[in-house]
């Protein structure tokens, strides 16, 4: 194992390591309420309390938290397809120059 | 960092647009050109603008026992400054708002202005600088560059809320608490988004150093030794 896998699997390593303690030991969310909650919704809700309404509501919202989990899921997926074409399509080409050196 | 549709009142939902708009058209303007320059960077920039799709999706726990997300505009900041990271990020913003709720059109302005101008422009000055130093390491550097673009996002997220909502009468203790739920919750985020970021790249220096090279922001030497560590 070379230099730069091990720095890939540490890093990997920190980012588990970061989100299970997190679950773990993290108490979330009072008795009767669903922990874990979005912090755009935490904010949200401390601007109710000072009374205030929203005065624009979103044109469209996603019907459910099913479809509104389709469309995080196509918005990770285009990230996805474009980084590993990419990654895969450079990873190539610099091994075939490489190829190409060693046999001259 | 996304603030919800109508929570804003209209005059301040102006007021960031009309800041927003001359960084975003000027990053248009700034993409064409460097494209029409060289078609090599097209690659790159998509890379970029992936990855704030990406990650600006991934909702993470964090230690304040709830979610929040990276911002993902990092790696964009460090390789193509901050104008063009602002067009990146508001076609992500605007796929949001559209289509799933998660922010708004009438607040785009100033979830544009923390995410996609104020994060990713102080964030490129620390690249710059650490950079320029000549002693941090391309992985290191990025590193720290992600890292402050999400934590400053989030701290003037913050800022713009407190402004509008000060807790009586006072804007300094609506920031802190605001601060609470977003700054807070986004440190270990931080630290996640930079690892990732980091690696990434590194990795492109290890396969596609030209392009990088060609925006001036490693020599030769440098992917020399980090091609070294791959072998």
């Amino acid at each position: 194992m070379n230099k730069s896998h091990l720095e890939i699997l540490v890093g990997i390593l920190v980012i588990i390591l970061l989100v299970v303690a997190t679950l773990a030991f993290v108490p979330s969310g009072a008795e009767g309420e669903e922990g874990w909650g979005g912090a755009d919704g935490g904010a949200a809700e401390m601007i109710d309390e000072t009374g205030y309404t929203p005065w624009f509501e979103s044109i469209w919202a996603p019907p459910s938290g099913e479809i509104e989990s389709l469309f995080f899921c196509i918005q990770t997926a285009i990230g996805a397809i474009i980084i590993g074409y990419f990654f895969g399509y450079w990873n190539a080409s610099a091994k075939a120059k490489k190829g190409k050196k060693e046999e001259e | 960092m996304h603030i919800m549709e109508g929570y804003l009142p209209i005059g301040w939902c102006i007021f960031w647009a009309v800041l927003s708009a001359p960084f975003v058209i000027y990053g248009i303007w700034k993409m064409t050109k460097m494209i029409q320059e060289d078609r090599r960077v097209l690659p790159l920039m998509a890379v970029c603008g992936a990855f704030v799709f990406i990650l600006s999706a991934l909702k993470i726990p964090s230690v304040t026992g709830s979610c929040s997300h990276p911002t993902g505009t990092g790696l964009s900041a460090a390789f193509f400054g901050p104008f063009v990271t602002s067009v990146l990020g508001t076609i992500v913003l605007l796929f949001q708002a559209l289509l799933l709720a998660h922010g708004g059109l009438t607040t785009l302005g100033a979830n544009v202005f923390s995410m996609a101008i104020a994060g990713p422009f102080i964030a490129w000055l620390v690249f710059v600088g650490l950079r320029k130093t000549g002693k941090v390491g391309i992985g290191l550097a990025v590193f720290i560059t992600a890292a402050v673009a999400n934590l400053v996002t989030y701290t003037v997220t913050s800022l713009q809320l407190a402004l509008v909502f000060p807790v009586e009468g006072s804007v300094l203790s609506a920031f802190i608490a605001f601060a609470c739920i977003f700054a807070v919750t986004q440190i270990p985020l931080a630290i996640i988004e930079g690892i990732i970021c980091g690696l990434v790249a590194k990795y492109i220096v290890r396969v596609k150093p030209e392009i990088l090279k060609k925006l001036g922001i490693i020599q030769d030497e440098e992917i020399a030794k980090i091609q070294g560590e791959a072998v």
